[in-house]
Parts: C-alpha cells; structure tokens; sequence
C-alpha cells in the first residue's frame, strides 16, 4: 500500500530525516513513536505532501509522489491528516466543516455530502453538534469532528499526527476509542503518538524513530517487551 | 459677542461663502472615496504580489516590485508625492485626478501591509487543514483564508479610511479646491484667520466622528457574528 524508499528532508542546512524506508499493508495500523525532534511528525507529513521530500521516493497505493502528471491534490483527497491542534475551521458550522470539502470536489451534491456527514459524525458521537461552531466543543469533541471531516472524503490511508496531545486527560480516551474502531475497520493507519498504551493495544506494527531514521521496528510486543536497540530501551524506560 | 457675529456673518453668510466650504467638503470627500476605492483594489494586488513570496517559501519577482513600491511609498511624504503627481505626472494639469492618484496610490501601500498582516493573522494549521482535504491553494485561500482574515482586515481598513479624509487637506497645494482650501481663501478675502479654520475644523472633526462611528457599529456587528474562540 505505501512504500517508502530512501526518504530524506532537510529543514536547510538541518537534516531531520535521514533515510527511512519501510512498507506498510492495505488495512494495517502503524503506531511512530519516539522522541521529540526525532522526524516523527516530519516523517508524516512527508506522506501526504505537507513537507516536501529533498531525496527518496514514497509510493502510495500505485501512485509515485512526484513526478509528471502528479497531482498533490489528488493525493490528498485519499490520504487523510489528523492534527495535534484540530485545524477546524472555526468560521464554518461542524457540518460545513465535514461537508465542505466533498462538496467541492463535486464527488457529492450538497444533499449528499450533508447525509454522509451526519452519518459520520453521529460516528464518532458529535451528531448532535451539527449545527455548532467549533469553538463551542471541547478539545475531545473537536478532534473527533476532525476525524469525521477526513473520513468524508472516503481515504484510503489515515495519518494521525499526535491526535491527543492537545487534549485534557479525560478527553484522550473518546478520541482513541473511535482510532480504535477504525483501526479494527482495516482502514490503513498510521498513527504518530505517545500514547503507550493505545500503540500496545491496537497498532499491528510499531515504528521506533530517532535521530531521523526508524530506528527499531516490530510488532507491539517485540518493541514494548523485548527491544533491541539501546535508544529503544532507554526510551521505553522513561515513558512507560 | 458682536465681533464674533460680524466675523460669523463675514466668513460664512456673506456672498453665500458657506457654499465654498459645502463645494470643498464635496471635493475632500469624492477624492477621500475614490482613491480608497482605488487603494483597496490596488492594495488587494500588491498583497496578493508580496504573498507570492509566502507561498514559495522565498523571494519571487512580483515580491520584490511589491516591497519596493511600498518602501518608496512608505518612505517619502505624502505631499511630496502630491507635487511629484502634480508637475511631473499631470503637467500641472487636472485637478481631481491628481488628488485620486496620489492618495489612491499612496494608501494602497498601507492597505497591502493591512490585508497581508490580516491574512497572515490567520493560524498556518488552516491552510495545512484545508490542503490536507484535497483543497489546491486557491480554493483553501477562498473558502478558508480570506473570510477569516477579512474580519483582521475591514477594522484597520476603516481606519485607514479614516487617515485618508484627513490627509487629503494638503491638496491645496496643488490649487484642488478641498475643504482646507475653501477655509484658506475665505481667509484671504476677509483677512479673518481663526473662523475659516475654526470652521473647517469642525467640519473635518464632524464627519470624522461620523466615519468612525459607523466604523464602530460595523465592528461590533463582526464580532457579536464571529465564532472563533
């Protein structure tokens, strides 16, 4: 489902990431952990064209990211993004937030787009907070409309960047118990975090960056349980 | 009290002289509106021209015309600018179209650093949310950027309007009959200084408060309708 073979991005002379390759399957859950300033978000936004790669080559589906007749757009439409901070729009009612975009991409006629949406979001459990604004939600609800609003597009891939790193504690669980439910779905995910505990119970392969390569991979309980590296180790040793 | 009648009577009744100062207040004002007019749509391209570089991630051509158009603007006197119009642009001809230039084109200098700093106002995560949606940079800039920014963008824009109707009383300078000039000749005819201007004052202070009454309603109509947090 994607590949990437190579992938280097420097930030000017900074170079934050240094080679990565790896192969993730239709359907599977890849959790990225690591410390910070590690290249795991750089990493992620690399994959939907967000930063553009110096050097390497990312696969998605049968599509090559870059090249003649590429077209970012395109790519975005069937990978979507989560972010730390929501990025809602806080202009548009939680609706328009979902129904915007298939809408302008003409893939629904506006009746459409709003049925799907409700559907989504009665989802992910904010349905009877259509007709909000974002700034009446808290945190938790906020990120679980961001979900809805990429599912919308129907993607093939879903990227997470740190999705409930800006959430209270009591928020966290709501937002990776729809992660969760997605991830048993078969959607492809991948899944930046620092929550342990969800990366153990749900990814099927967990990714251990730093210093700008994955460092260690392996299923949850060959990272978690038995590490290799020494970085690993020490790591682990002060998060879990 | 009798003097101050006379002088009443001399600078504003006699002659129907309130009419030169009706006749100047027209001529700041259509000058005042046309070239705020002409600011904001020349002010929204030279924007539009300076983003270019944002966009890039460095420095593009149109940026650089862009940043030196407004340094000069920026950097020289706004009456300078007047004459320069006046006898090397116009030849010393026209009257009111010279007014219009020069202020349009001086305040589309101000209006460009208003509409970049509002657009720029708007969190970097609502483009990257837009794009991340398939949206192309037009499209986001459209249905994302610019209503947000617009609400960054219209109260300093109303007091740029503001600015303008008060700095277009140099255009005596180049014999456009404004309201500063009809208190001018007025004074010349009566030899009274402090009533012409006494009186131009007030009615400069008038529609001023006016203006920015007005302005202030506008705004907290925004706000009452913004949903941001």
């Amino acid at each position: 489902m994607i590949t990437v073979h190579n992938l280097h991005k420097y930030f000017g002379e900074l170079e934050v990431l240094k080679g990565i390759n790896c192969e993730i399957e239709k359907g599977e859950c890849v959790c990225v952990i690591g410390p910070s300033g590690s290249g795991k978000s750089t990493f992620l936004r690399c994959l939907n064209l967000l930063e553009e790669p110096t050097k390497g080559e990312i696969t998605i589906g049968d599509t090559l990211l870059r090249g003649q007749g590429f077209n970012e757009d395109k790519l975005r439409k069937n990978v979507g993004m989560v972010f730390q901070h929501f990025n809602l729009f806080p202009h548009l009612s939680i609706l328009e937030n979902v129904t915007l975009a298939p809408i302008r991409h003409k893939l629904m006629t506006p009746e459409e787009a709003k049925v799907k949406a409700m559907e989504l979001l009665d989802r992910v459990g904010v349905g009877d907070k259509a007709e909000m604004y974002p700034a009446q939600l808290s945190g938790g609800q906020k990120q679980r409309v961001a979900i809805a609003r990429s599912l919308a597009l129907n993607p093939e891939v879903m990227l997470f960047d740190e999705p409930t790193s800006a959430l209270d504690p009591e928020m966290v669980g709501e937002v990776l118990e729809v992660m969760k439910e997605l991830a048993h779905e078969g959607m492809t995910m991948i899944v930046v975090t620092h929550e342990m505990g969800f990366a153990q119970e749900v990814a099927h392969r967990v990714f251990f960056m730093d210093e700008g390569i994955i460092m260690e991979e392996g299923s949850p309980s060959e990272v978690f349980d038995h590490p290799k590296e020494e970085r690993t180790k020490v790591f682990l040793s002060k998060v879990l | 009290m009798s003097e101050f009648m006379s002088d009443f009577y001399k600078v504003f009744i006699y002659a129907d002289r309130y009419k030169m100062f009706l006749e100047g207040l027209r001529m700041t004002l259509l000058v005042s509106v046309v070239a705020v007019v002409l600011g904001i749509v020349l002010g929204l391209v030279l924007a539009i021209m300076k983003m270019s570089a944002v966009r890039k991630g460095r420095r593009t051509l149109l940026s650089v015309i862009a940043n030196v158009y407004i340094d000069i603007i920026r950097g020289t006197p706004t009456v300078v600018q007047l004459m320069i119009m006046y006898f090397l642009v116009f030849q010393a001809r026209a009257g009111f179209w010279v007014g219009v230039f020069t202020f349009g084109l001086n305040s589309a200098a101000y209006v460009a650093e208003i509409i970049r700093a509002g657009i720029m106002a708007v969190d970097q995560g609502q483009m990257e949310g837009g794009r991340s949606l398939g949206l192309s940079y037009g499209q986001t800039m459209k249905d994302i950027i610019i209503p947000q920014a617009v609400k960054n963008i219209l109260p300093a824009l109303g007091n740029e309007f503001i600015v303008l109707v008060k700095e277009t009383a140099i255009l005596g300078y180049v014999s456009i009959q404004d309201l500063m000039k009809a208190a001018d000749f007025v004074a010349s005819r009566t030899f009274i200084t402090f009533m012409p201007l006494v009186g131009c004052a007030v009615v400069y202070y008038v529609v001023i408060k006016i203006l920015s009454l007005g302005l202030n309603a506008f705004e907290r109509r925004l706000r009452k309708n913004d949903n941001r947090s």
